[in-house]
């Protein structure tokens, strides 16, 4: 199995369902099934240096998955160092003074555990997993590397030419992905979410280690960070092990969620259009409107309406989208639609497609605004919302069966500014949607002057023969 | 009952050890002979059940290329007097999730339901239809064959993909391993519902049906289940012969391509499923390029040069030799050197074996890592299948354990020189270095 180390997590596009379905709750669950409440397995804690723990109980196996969230992504960075909250992610892994050069992979390794990291627009996270017994490990590692890393020169230099090969193999050889990149820095015109996670390459070409450590000191911080584990473990025995290993580390002066800038998106007003040309066979077409995210998960609807939305269009194979261009009316190979609710910055609905062979971008096009004129016309119905909302119940079930998922779901609450808590709200809001209201929100924001469309017009490949092998090794 | 906490440990001799009590497989037969894999499990309200066959892509052939895995793709959209709209529906009704698992050897289908009654019921009556009563309707079929062929198009664009392609016909030659499991444009083209409807017919079969079935549901519940999910297949077992692998003809193919990145990838046939040589080869790979970030390729190519993003070593097991693949993508310019690193790695490891720490620090990772492998109901029911589907004993978990264990340093440097040769690999490097 191929196992991708320190992965970008490009929390934005197209995703956004499989997000919803991570985002709910179990509460409106007890009539089928599930014994334990959150409340009841769930405990979090506060240590003086401002860490948050938050440890979740689940017993059907000895093993244990720890993660650090700290609330620094790449939203948080700045022009010319677009990309540095993902490098210092990888510099992560390159040793302190205690545990020097790989001894954290190594260490974890031998103690049989697996180990990662993700980075996105609002947050960079770490993890171990591993048996039980080996948390103590797992803690004494990841709390000294808060602290105590130690950035070099030489270290540097090879590492970022491994993140401008992620970005090739992620971005710049992914022509759908460049379309979405450029979608995004030309949807979005001023806040940060208009950049990329992994950075623009020429940003990356000029960084330095200096770059690196003036993020390192700036937020990795108790203060800045929630530990998160879920496992086969005592809370109180989790709480003191945390106070040993992470209480010594003195909290730093940063900037809470709340008082960092918000720079508001201003409003756009028209439509604007992109082209990508890149090789490929198909042309694509993905289209971006704006859209609000949850900022008061008790008070808001807007946000759930649009999950309720985005599932009727493209929840299920029998979904709006699927059902009547790919299905019926054979407009489109593919036809797609997401949002996410959750999220610092401003929100997105996207909704993208393939055109079928012998139909253009523009016919496609055509027949997505037709759905869309659709439902600001008539609505949707009460059967497909029951669908969706059936779905979600169903989702968060099946996620319990995964402690990774159920660690991630905490985790990107608490990043965000939310808390786990609001998981049990969100999931009887999203139950409560009427038709009515998924109306409102697709005659409200799905609309050309919030609209940006982005094609991509594919290239062919050019056929040059291939070259002999060279005489000898390039540097 | 805590299936998955019957795991204990002990420590004996350098360095902890995990001992395993063998997971609780119940295991029998139908009256059609379909064979069932069954563990119990109340912890959640959930039951996931698979039903695999002996139908991948090793029983397509060159001008039918596509055939088993367009099977298999058919089997919800439309069954049983239902349409693709009605299952479809049916099952998000009750958030019911159908998936497949399509490689050389298996077709298989799996089911995942909240196991309370309205939901089970809903959904195993759909299930069941699905298996049994598929229809491969003509207009669907030929819906789905442009669509697939449309996404043929697209991916043999992709650098990744003709690497991919390019080097399963050099490494199998006519054997059909080296066909791809979603076929070719031409043969997608060609199929006709008949070549369906054969396939489903003779392979779809109680005889070679293997059920997995694992959560929320009683040892009796699930007798039934297994029986109403087989009893109206196709009750003659199908002859089935696989040919052997031969060592392939040593080559290295450039291709050019306008990507930034050249990818690379070097094969050999590796790894059956019945294999002898099974744990001093899996063992050693993990050190050669298998272990995740502790291993001598992400050592050399990636933490001491920044060659690659990804490089990675691994033996895909299959009922014959599956195959051995490196592989990586680096930058245009370097990838000559990258490739002869990789090559001299691959080399090095061949003649002189891992080192004594190597092996103890595999084997820790290995056996230490033992309880992620089976912590959910996901992951259990995967190894369900795999076993039932090879036929592997029911003790495969527990003698896992024990084999890793058992590997020696000189057995690994045996074991891959006997079975690897270095210098007879098929090489692919998709967008190869220009000359200037």
């Amino acid at each position: 199995m191929m196992i991708y180390r320190r992965v970008t997590v490009l929390l934005s596009a197209l995703r956004a369902i499989a997000m919803v379905f991570a985002m709910v709750s179990v509460s409106l669950v007890s009539a089928s099934a599930i014994a334990v409440t959150p409340e009841a397995t769930t405990h979090e804690y506060k240590l003086g240096n401002g860490l948050k723990l938050i440890v979740k109980e689940d017993h059907r196996s000895p093993v244990v998955i720890s993660q650090i969230w700290y609330k620094a992504g790449s939203i948080d960075e700045v022009n010319g160092v677009t990309g540095v909250a993902h490098v210092l992610e990888h510099m992560m892994f390159k040793g302190t003074k205690k545990f020097p050069g790989s001894e954290f992979s190594t260490l974890i390794a031998a103690a049989g555990g697996r180990e990662n990291a993700f980075t996105s627009r609002d947050y960079t996270a770490y993890f171990q997993q591993l048996h039980k017994s080996r948390l103590p490990l797992a803690m004494q590692l990841e709390s000294d590397r808060m602290r105590n890393l130690v950035l070099t020169k030489e270290e540097f230099a090879k590492e970022i030419e491994v993140v401008m090969e992620e970005r090739r193999l992620r971005t710049d050889d992914q022509p759908r992905a460049l379309v979405h990149e450029k979608m995004t820095a030309t949807a979005i015109q001023s806040h940060p979410y208009r950049r990329p996670v992994i950075g623009w390459m020429n940003d990356l070409e000029n960084m330095s280690v200096g770059d690196a450590q003036e993020w390192y000191d700036r937020w990795y911080a108790p203060n800045n960070a929630i530990l998160v584990v879920v496992g086969d473990v005592n809370p109180g025995e989790v709480f003191a092990l945390a106070q040993k290993y992470y209480g010594q580390i003195k909290s730093r002066t940063l900037l809470p969620l709340d008082k960092r800038k918000p720079q508001v998106e201003p409003k756009q007003l028209g439509i604007k259009r992109l082209t990508v040309k890149a090789p490929a066979r198909l042309p694509y077409l993905a289209m971006s409107y704006h859209a609000p995210v949850l900022r008061n998960p008790a008070i808001d609807w807007e946000p759930y309406a649009l999950e309720m939305l985005a599932g009727v269009l493209d929840g299920n194979e029998s979904a709006r989208l699927n059902k009547e261009l790919v299905r019926e009316r054979h407009i489109a190979s593919s036809a797609g639609a997401g949002y996410d609710s959750t999220g610092r910055g401003p929100g997105m609905f996207y909704i993208d497609g393939t055109p079928s062979e012998g139909k253009t971008v523009a016919d496609l096009e055509a027949a997505l605004r037709g759905e869309i004129e659709k439902l600001v016309r008539d609505g949707v119905t009460d059967e497909e919302l029951a669908r969706v909302k059936a779905q979600i119940v169903a989702s968060h079930v099946f996620q319990l069966d995964s402690m990774f998922a159920q660690a991630m779901q905490i985790g990107q609450m608490e990043s965000i500014g939310l808390s786990y808590r609001d998981v049990d709200t969100m999931l009887k809001k999203l139950q409560a949607v009427t038709a009515e209201q998924v109306r409102d929100v697709a005659k409200k924001y799905l609309m050309d002057d919030s609209l940006t469309v982005a094609i991509l017009d594919p290239q062919p490949l050019e056929q040059k023969p291939p070259s002999a092998a060279p005489a000898g090794l390039r540097h | 009952m805590h299936v998955m906490r019957l795991i204990f440990f002990l420590f004996l001799g350098v360095f902890s050890q995990w001992a395993f009590a063998t997971l609780p497989i119940q295991h029998w037969q139908t009256s059609s002979g379909a064979r069932v894999y069954f563990i119990e499990s109340r912890d959640l309200p959930i039951l996931d059940i698979s039903i695999d066959f002996s139908a991948g892509s090793s029983t397509d052939t060159r001008d039918k290329s596509g055939r088993a895995a367009m099977t298999l793709h058919l089997l919800d959209l439309g069954a049983g007097g239902l349409s693709e709209d009605q299952i479809a529906k049916g099952l998000a009704d009750i958030g019911a999730r159908l998936n497949s698992h399509f490689d050389q050897d298996r077709a298989g289908i799996a089911l995942r339901t909240l196991s309370s009654a309205r939901e089970r019921e809903q959904a195993l009556d759909i299930f069941r239809r699905v298996i049994q009563h598929p229809e491969f309707d003509a207009k669907v079929m030929e819906r789905e064959k442009v669509r697939a062929i449309a996404g043929l198009r697209e991916a043999d664009t992709k650098p990744g993909t003709i690497a991919d392609r390019t080097l399963m016909k050099m490494l199998y030659g006519d054997h059909p391993y080296g066909l791809r499991g979603s076929g070719e444009i031409d043969s997608v083209s060609a199929l006709q519902r008949e070549d369906l409807v054969n396939l489903y017919r003779s392979l779809y079969t109680a005889p070679g049906a293997v059920v997995s079935i694992m959560g929320d549901m009683s040892r009796a519940e699930a007798e039934a289940l297994a029986e109403s999910l087989t009893k109206e297949l196709t009750q003659e077992k199908a002859p089935y012969s696989l040919p052997d692998v031969a060592a392939p003809v040593a080559d290295i193919k450039r291709i050019a391509h306008p990507a930034t990145q050249s990818h690379i990838l070097i094969a050999y046939p590796g790894l059956r499923r019945d294999d002898p040589d099974y744990f001093p080869l899996l063992v050693g790979n993990h050190i050669l390029g298998g272990g995740a970030f502790t291993s001598r390729l992400m050592e050399e190519i990636r933490q001491k040069r920044g060659l690659a993003y990804s490089v990675h070593s691994q033996f895909s097991p299959l009922r014959k030799e599956g195959p051995f693949e490196i592989g990586l993508q680096t930058r245009k310019d370097q990838s000559e050197e990258a490739l002869a690193l990789t090559r001299k790695v691959l080399a090095d490891f061949v003649a002189g074996g891992p080192t004594e720490k190597e092996l103890t620090a595999a084997k820790q990772n290995i056996i230490g890592s033992f309880p992620l492998r089976i912590d959910s109901n996901k992951k259990i029911i995967g190894y369900l299948a795999m076993i039932g589907f090879y036929n592997l004993p029911l003790t495969y978990l527990d003698d896992y354990v024990k084999s890793v264990e058992k590997v020696t340093v000189p057995q690994i440097k045996e074991t891959f020189q006997r079975r690897i040769n270095p210098a007879g690999m098929v090489t692919v490097v998709v967008g190869a270095e220009e000359k200037k």
